[in-house]
């Protein structure tokens, strides 16, 4: 009887006081605990070379890539702005994770085609996102073809082609600062001398650093492991993004001109630090060509 | 002796609240511009409501609002709302007239709405379905987004309605 009484005496001390618990304390643990990290990077290209950001199904973006003339040609070329390389580029969402595109280059008349599949999101689980690339590019340059018929080589795929494959690494280490790596091999079936592998190794290095919810700094780097033509550089190139909803608008200062990875990677011979550098943009645009539903109605 | 036993014994029953938690839950916004109309839904909210008092609460986690288009949701978290920052819109406040009869209702929750960070005082109106063993509760309201300094840019290409119609439902059961 007594311990009844006792039992009784606490649950009357205990439930007044459980009742006037903080209703919204009650609600706190029901917060989603594996949460994706997006937003990763503002854009799929972190300046010269892709991110592991990817357009999400049925969304076309339509990317254009524009690079000046060098700094130091002086005032009589405008400081490089009277030249400029362009690559104009259409990228499709074939699922969330998956995209593929299409571009032409004018340096060297390259045409490229390249799928990004992103297999590993960063979450709270998760520490990296991760995706794999692959591109082939082909040259249609008279130049090049000249080249290769003064030496007695047929003008033929295999010759005018090169391939890019990348693993894409990369982690957003707080909301402003997101850090990547691209371990990259450059395949190509023609090279113009003995000192240049036929497959090019590189890592790529860079980040961005977000200044303001639209605006950020980024940076690049791919050294190459293996090149031995000193007459190609590193890639370098610091540029910020400005996002205006549906537009990006990448402004950089890179020694590469060439806008396909081949190109950038494996034949930039501007040096950075003498002021061979190129002023360039890139533009995209988006478009829902074919909108998910994912709003129950 | 045997009054004081029963008296205790009384007491928590008397005491005990009768609290409802939400077990699904829906909530929308919807704006509505020239350009075009922007919508996202949650499915994520969680709410309780005490029908012994009129407390009421509700928490949304405001980065599990999705929206048609992808870009749009990641500006909406990046750029408007940002969730990481503040991950949660929250209401706490009270429901009159809190004597409640079986059935729908038209009741008026008073409190805090608190979004981006801003606490703005607030009341809302809504009808309360009850029946024995569940509660529903559904209310549409409008916020200003202004009242909750969220910035939106001129040069922006969403033309972005400065009030934002807010849609909330919850079904509740016995906690």
């Amino acid at each position: 009887m007594k311990k009844i009484f006792v039992l009784l005496l606490i649950s009357a001390l205990v439930s007044p006081a459980f009742c006037q618990d903080d209703l919204m304390d009650l609600l706190e643990d029901d917060a989603p605990k594996n949460e994706r990290v997006t937003s990763t990077f503002k854009s799929t290209r972190l300046i010269n070379g892709h991110t592991t950001e990817t357009r999400t199904q049925g969304v076309l973006e339509f990317i254009i890539g524009h690079r000046f003339g060098r700094l130091n040609e002086g005032g009589e070329n405008l400081w490089g702005l009277d030249f400029a390389q362009i690559r104009l580029g259409l990228e499709y969402g074939v699922s969330d994770n998956l995209n593929i595109g299409i571009g032409r280059s004018g340096v060297d008349k390259t045409f490229d085609l390249f799928a990004k599949y992103k297999f590993l999101r960063q979450s709270t689980s998760v520490p990296v996102s991760a995706a794999l690339f692959v591109s082939g590019a082909r040259r249609a340059d008279s130049a090049f073809k000249n080249l290769l018929e003064g030496q007695g080589i047929p003008f033929e795929g295999k010759y005018r082609n090169a391939y890019t494959y990348q693993l894409l690494i990369a982690r957003k280490m707080t909301s402003a600062l997101s850090l990547q790596v691209v371990p990259t091999i450059i395949h190509r079936n023609y090279v113009a001398t003995s000192t240049e592998p036929n497959d090019l190794l590189a890592l790529g290095l860079g980040g961005r650093y977000k200044i303001t919810n639209r605006v950020t700094i980024n940076a690049e780097y791919i050294p190459t492991l293996n090149q031995e033509n000193d007459d190609f550089k590193n890639a370098i190139a610091i540029g910020i993004d400005l996002e205006t909803g549906g537009h990006v608008f990448q402004l950089h200062l890179t020694n590469a001109q060439r806008l396909q990875e081949r190109g950038f990677i494996g034949e930039t011979t501007g040096n950075f630090f003498d002021g061979d550098i190129h002023f360039g943009f890139n533009v995209s645009r988006v478009f829902n060509v074919a909108v998910k539903q994912n709003i129950p109605r | 002796m045997k009054l004081l036993f029963t008296l205790l014994m009384l007491i928590p029953l008397i005491s005990y609240s009768q609290k409802f938690k939400s077990d699904s839950s829906y909530v929308r916004f919807f704006s509505e511009a020239p350009l075009e109309n922007i919508e996202a839904v949650n499915s994520k909210a969680v709410s309780i409501i005490d029908l012994s008092n009129g407390n009421f609460v509700f928490s949304i986690p405001v980065n599990q609002f999705h929206f048609d288009k992808s870009l749009m949701e990641e500006h909406f978290n990046e750029n408007y709302l940002e969730t990481e920052k503040y991950p949660k819109a929250t209401f706490k406040g009270s429901f009159k007239p809190s004597s409640l009869v079986d059935g729908a209702q038209t009741v008026t929750a008073s409190g805090d709405f608190n979004i981006h960070g801003q606490t703005r005082p607030v009341n809302i109106e809504g009808t309360l379905t009850k029946s024995d063993n569940q509660v529903l509760v559904k209310a549409t309201f409008t916020i200003k987004i202004v009242e909750y300094k969220i910035k939106i840019p001129k040069a922006v290409f969403y033309n972005i309605a400065e009030e934002v119609e807010v849609t909330v439902y919850f079904e509740y059961k016995e906690l």
